[in-house]
């Protein structure tokens, strides 16, 4: 389903700032419904990767398949389609700023054309399950950090992705949220979903017991089947 | 499709509502060029109908020789009036001058006494001319000089009148030239004031822009709400200024009358209250929206 194929991405040198080599020579795939989890440390490249999926970055080298798509070669006009096929946590949440909770949400289902009822429906729904039933109609200044993480957590699984990219979606939550997003994340995989999750946070990792690949200094230094935090 | 539409326009005007003091500045600069533009309009329309006020006062009096008879004046007159040039004619004959004169000047003891001294009529019979335009008054001058006229003809008072309708002729084509560049200069800055303040506004929102992307809105969904808000701007920014020149014509309009009796200002405004709403509206909605147009384009780019 999802193919890194000699993936190098390299953010060039400019006044003053060295050259960055973020992703060097990565390859791997992802089949459906798996759930795997991508780990290492800040700077290893995790989040570029992602970013390379969403066709954020174009890779320096290499090639991105997402069902059988050449990610990089995308025609601007096509993005939008594959980006509705993937529902999205940002470590920075990426909210909309001017909108509240509940339209943050419900914005997704407007971009992918859902209907008043649906929106009306599937929006209260998805917010009980992330446990802000009552921040519905909060704009993004009165929540806090981890109640906008849940919102952008809402927010990439309203409308049933492919595939689900969370970019430490628990860096912001207590253990308590956390145990419950990382619950619902393996829940959403049962259902069908590809998860991809980058962390750092080795309790996760250790207990879920799924497949782990390990980056460092922008290489795949480790892929497993049931992989640990092994850094 | 209709569903698209329905949100792009909720989502505008919510987003106008929740922008504040954004979407009121963007308004209230709106309504500046909207303003400049009318009173462009107006300024126009006030000084042409000076300019035709003024040339409407001009003519040339052509004076004929004491032996010329009433027909062949009349037959002047005649071919006079086949001149494209010409806009009317009138014939005085020397008792009617005379009786114009005793009329203007029957409270002038003086004058009065001289006038029975000399008995008879001094004065001789005129064709009273007037062109279309100030620049014409030289063609018809020196179509009275005419060898054919040279018997008839005592003279053309265009050479004294000349100086006065050069000037008359130099003031209107320089009050034109003036207006169109005017026109121009403020249109411009109209443009380039707007254009910034949208950009700006815009701006503001590009990471708001580039979430959208990231989640998959395509590029129309993403503009469509700044384009309509730029849309409502427009027109709230008409409005205003449509009421606001209502209320200046209104008020200035007797004062300016004091100075210019035939001009009222608020008629020439009730009279083109069409087509200063539809310049109003084109202005601030066009501008509105193509300003939104033109700066969310760089943030849309792949």
């Amino acid at each position: 389903m999802i193919k890194f194929q000699s993936v190098t991405k390299i953010y060039p040198a400019h006044a003053g700032a060295l050259m960055i080599v973020a992703l060097e020579d990565v390859s791997f795939e992802l089949s459906s419904k798996e759930f795997v989890s991508i780990v290492g440390r800040s700077g290893a490249g995790k989040t570029t990767l992602l970013k390379l999926l969403l066709a954020e970055e174009k890779p320096t080298r290499g090639q991105i398949f997402f069902d059988g798509l050449d990610v990089p070669q995308l025609k601007p006009e096509r993005l939008p389609q594959l980006r509705r096929k993937i529902g999205a946590v940002f470590q920075d949440y990426r909210l909309l700023p001017t909108k509240t909770a509940y339209e943050n949400i419900a914005y997704i289902m407007e971009v992918i054309g859902s209907s008043d009822e649906e929106i009306a429906r599937d929006v209260p729904e998805v917010l009980e399950i992330v446990g802000l039933e009552n921040r519905a109609n909060n704009f993004l200044a009165e929540l806090s950090g981890g109640e906008r993480q849940r919102v952008a957590i809402a927010r990439s699984l309203i409308h049933r992705p492919e595939v689900i990219l969370a970019d430490e979606p628990t860096g912001n939550l207590d253990p308590y949220h956390t145990l419950d997003i990382i619950r619902l994340l393996l829940k959403i995989q049962e259902m069908g979903t590809t998860v991809i999750l980058a962390t750092h946070n080795k309790d996760i990792i250790n207990r879920l017991g799924k497949r782990v690949i390990t980056l460092e200094k922008g290489r795949v230094i480790r892929d497993e089947e049931r992989g640990r935090f092994i850094l | 499709m209709l569903v698209a539409l329905k949100r792009i326009l909720k989502s505008s005007w919510v987003g106008f509502r929740r922008d504040g003091e954004l979407a009121l500045a963007t308004v209230f600069i709106l309504v500046i060029a909207a303003s400049l533009v009318t009173a462009l309009f107006l300024s126009r329309e006030v000084s042409q109908f000076l300019i035709s006020n003024l040339q409407e006062k001009m003519d040339i009096s052509v004076y004929f020789k004491e032996n010329a008879t009433e027909e062949e004046v009349l037959n002047v007159k005649d071919e006079l009036l086949k001149m494209s040039e010409i806009k009317e004619v009138k014939y005085v004959s020397e008792n009617q001058a005379l009786e114009s004169f005793i009329e203007r000047h029957k409270e002038n003891q003086i004058l009065m006494e001289s006038l029975e001294e000399v008995g008879d009529s001094p004065f001789l019979a005129s064709l009273n001319i007037k062109a279309w335009k100030t620049s014409q008054y030289g063609t018809i001058s020196a179509f009275l000089e005419h060898p054919s006229f040279e018997n008839l003809i005592e003279k053309v008072d265009y050479f004294q009148r000349k100086s006065v309708i050069e000037r008359v002729f130099s003031l209107t084509a320089a009050i034109s030239k003036t207006g169109i560049l005017l026109s121009l200069a403020v249109v411009i800055v109209a443009v380039l004031v707007t254009f910034n303040t949208i950009r700006l506004a815009i701006y503001n929102s590009r990471e708001e822009i580039k979430i959208q992307r990231l989640v998959g809105a395509s590029n129309w969904f993403i503009r469509g709400p700044f384009l309509a808000q730029g849309a409502i701007s427009g027109i709230a920014a008409a409005l205003i200024c449509l009421l606001a020149f209502a209320l200046i014509c209104w008020t200035a309009g007797p004062k300016l009358e004091f100075f210019f009796p035939d001009l009222s200002l608020f008629n020439v405004f009730t009279k083109n209250l069409g087509f200063i709403f539809s310049i109003q509206f084109l202005a601030g909605v066009g501008l509105g929206v193509i300003s939104s147009l033109i700066a969310i384009r760089r943030y849309l780019k792949a």
